[in-house]
């Protein structure tokens, strides 16, 4: 992988000063090509903050932040409220904040397991099924660098290590920089370069494993959370998307499996299972 | 065909309805009706500066409506209020300044319910000018913030986070609303302009897959609603404007069993 000399951005002591207290402050991190760094905390650490100060959607109060010139960045917010008003689909919201290709689109689509999607309605999505949708998006977009706040709200237990997984995918696909936003050590563990704990201000960062070892994270999560970490180090050879196909992790997406052999599997996975091409008189909805 | 009052009533109020539909759609996406609201009772104030400084009533309106989004932004970024209570404040006193304003000047004698209901029979050939070359710069200017208005519609955090501006576009929708209320005032009158904006546009969901057709969709129901609002007041002797509002309330209406009915045979049609 090539390796750029200056980072992606750099954040120098900054903080955030709001309502007569400061949300964050003295945050100082940098991010690098190809690194995937997560930042993790609980609730009203001034994560989604910081988040907020690297994609210059807040200004910091005191420190600086240096980004690399024309930096293209893609975001992935924590939810959208879209209105009933509004007719959205996962398609045209593809394309929302800039030109892509339909092939391109498809592919983002594809890499993320919703490609069966690309005509539904935004709101009609599942939860798991929007991250997806939010995540092609970023993808499609060929980003330097991918914020990530929250990325597997909604999703379930094998969605998300499938999700991360495919994070990890992506930063070795693209060579992009990745910021992760996670309130769970857990399922990040296994994705994650570098950890950064938050509360208010940098408690520790590091190794996944040393930051989850470190007594600042004991004391900031408890003795228990950092014990069951073991449970997630295990290595997956491939994970299985929601429209019932297989994602091998050496190959991209396993479709000359047969049906047959993969069932079992299948059917342990997944309820949901939507394939591209059924046969009309499967649809429940045919008459 | 200029000559006959009827003719230019209803090219003026199609011009008003083509430019109402896809403002209307932001105006229901963005949830901004109150937004209409205080800015088109601002216009009253801005028909009584007309008269004060005699200057163009349509220049003036859109000055006043103008000055109203900005004073909005400001006040939205730094006051502790909530904005519809801020809304609110806005709207009904500049209503009322334009009210007494207007009292003040005994001299004028002017038809007060022409501003309030419009006065669309009354339309001469140079607001049909205005109101087709205004409209076609204004969406022209909206087409070409399109993108950026519509992601920060989406999502506005997001649309910042991606380089889009929204800050930017959002501004710029603002004085072009106030623009489309200067435009469209003439044709309903300040207290029906917001109906104008946004009932085709709510009509229009039902039959749309993208916002691009709900916008021009909205315009066309806006049309036929104008059509029809102005056949209605000749047949019955009715009031123009309260017509044509009428007139789309009625497509609201109908539009609840026309799309069940239309979904219906489109699925028959796609199981064939």
């Amino acid at each position: 992988m090539k390796k750029k000399p200056e980072p992606l951005i750099s954040l120098h002591n900054c903080g955030i000063y709001r309502s007569n207290r400061w949300l964050v402050r003295g945050i100082s991190f940098a991010l690098n090509a190809g690194e995937i760094v997560t930042l993790i905390g609980p609730n009203g650490s001034g994560k989604s903050t910081t988040a907020k100060i690297v994609l210059s959607i807040l200004k910091p109060d005191e420190g600086s932040v240096n980004r690399l010139n024309k930096l293209k960045v893609a975001y992935v917010p924590q939810k959208l409220a879209i209105d009933w008003t509004l007719p959205l689909t996962v398609n045209r919201f593809m394309r929302l904040t800039g030109k892509t290709s339909a092939a391109e689109r498809h592919k983002a689509l594809t890499a993320t397991g919703v490609a069966h999607l690309e005509n539904a309605e935004i709101r009609t999505l599942s939860g798991g099924e929007f991250q997806r949708t939010l995540l092609a998006r970023a993808i499609a977009r060929k980003p330097d660098l991918l914020v990530l706040d929250e990325p597997v709200q909604g999703v379930d237990h094998l969605g998300e290590i499938a999700l991360y997984d495919l994070i990890k995918q992506i930063r070795d696909d693209f060579g992009c920089g990745i910021l992760l936003i996670s309130h769970d050590l857990h399922v990040v563990m296994a994705a994650s370069d570098r950890v950064i704990c938050l509360n208010g201000h940098i408690c520790c960062s590091g190794a996944p494993k040393a930051v989850a070892s470190s007594a600042e994270y004991k004391e900031l999560f408890g003795a228990r959370a950092a014990s069951t970490l073991a449970l997630y180090e295990h290595s997956h050879d491939h994970t299985h998307l929601p429209d019932g196909r297989i994602h091998l992790h050496d190959v991209t997406i396993a479709e000359q499996l047969s049906t047959n052999e993969s069932q079992p599997e299948n059917n342990l996975s997944v309820a949901n299972t939507a394939p591209e091409q059924t046969d009309p008189k499967e649809l429940p909805h045919a008459r | 065909m200029l000559d006959d009052f009827f003719s230019r009533a209803i090219i003026a109020g199609i011009g008003v309805a083509l430019i109402a539909g896809p403002f209307g759609c932001f105006i229901v996406w963005k949830r901004l009706a109150y937004f209409g609201d205080t800015l088109s009772h601002a216009a009253l104030l801005g028909v009584a500066l007309a008269f004060l400084f005699e200057v163009n009533i349509t220049l003036a309106v859109f000055g006043v409506s103008a000055c109203i989004s900005i004073a909005l932004l400001m006040l939205k970024r730094h006051a502790s209020l909530s904005s519809d209570a801020l809304l609110g404040l806005l709207a009904h006193s500049t209503l009322a300044l334009g009210l007494v304003v207007l009292a003040f000047m005994t001299w004028i004698r002017m038809d007060l319910m022409g501003f309030l209901f419009g006065d669309i029979l009354a339309v001469s050939k140079t607001d049909i000018a205005i109101i087709w070359l205004g409209g076609a710069v204004i969406l022209a200017i909206l087409f070409a913030i399109w993108r950026p208005l519509f992601a920060s519609t989406v999502s506005h955090e997001l649309a910042e986070a991606e380089d889009m501006n929204p800050e930017r576009a959002n501004f710029i929708f603002m004085l072009l609303m106030a623009a489309v209320i200067a435009i469209a005032m003439k044709i309903v009158g300040v207290l029906l302009i917001t109906a104008m904006l946004i009932i085709p546009s709510v009509t229009a969901r039902r039959f749309s897959t993208s916002p691009e057709q709900m916008a021009a969709i909205a315009a066309g129901i806006g049309a036929v609603s104008v059509a029809g609002g102005l056949l209605g007041s000749l047949e019955w002797d009715t009031p123009a404007g309260p017509s044509i509002v009428l007139a789309a309330t009625i497509m609201f209406i109908l539009s609840f069993t026309a799309a069940p009915l239309l979904r219906m045979r489109s699925k028959m049609k796609s199981n064939k």
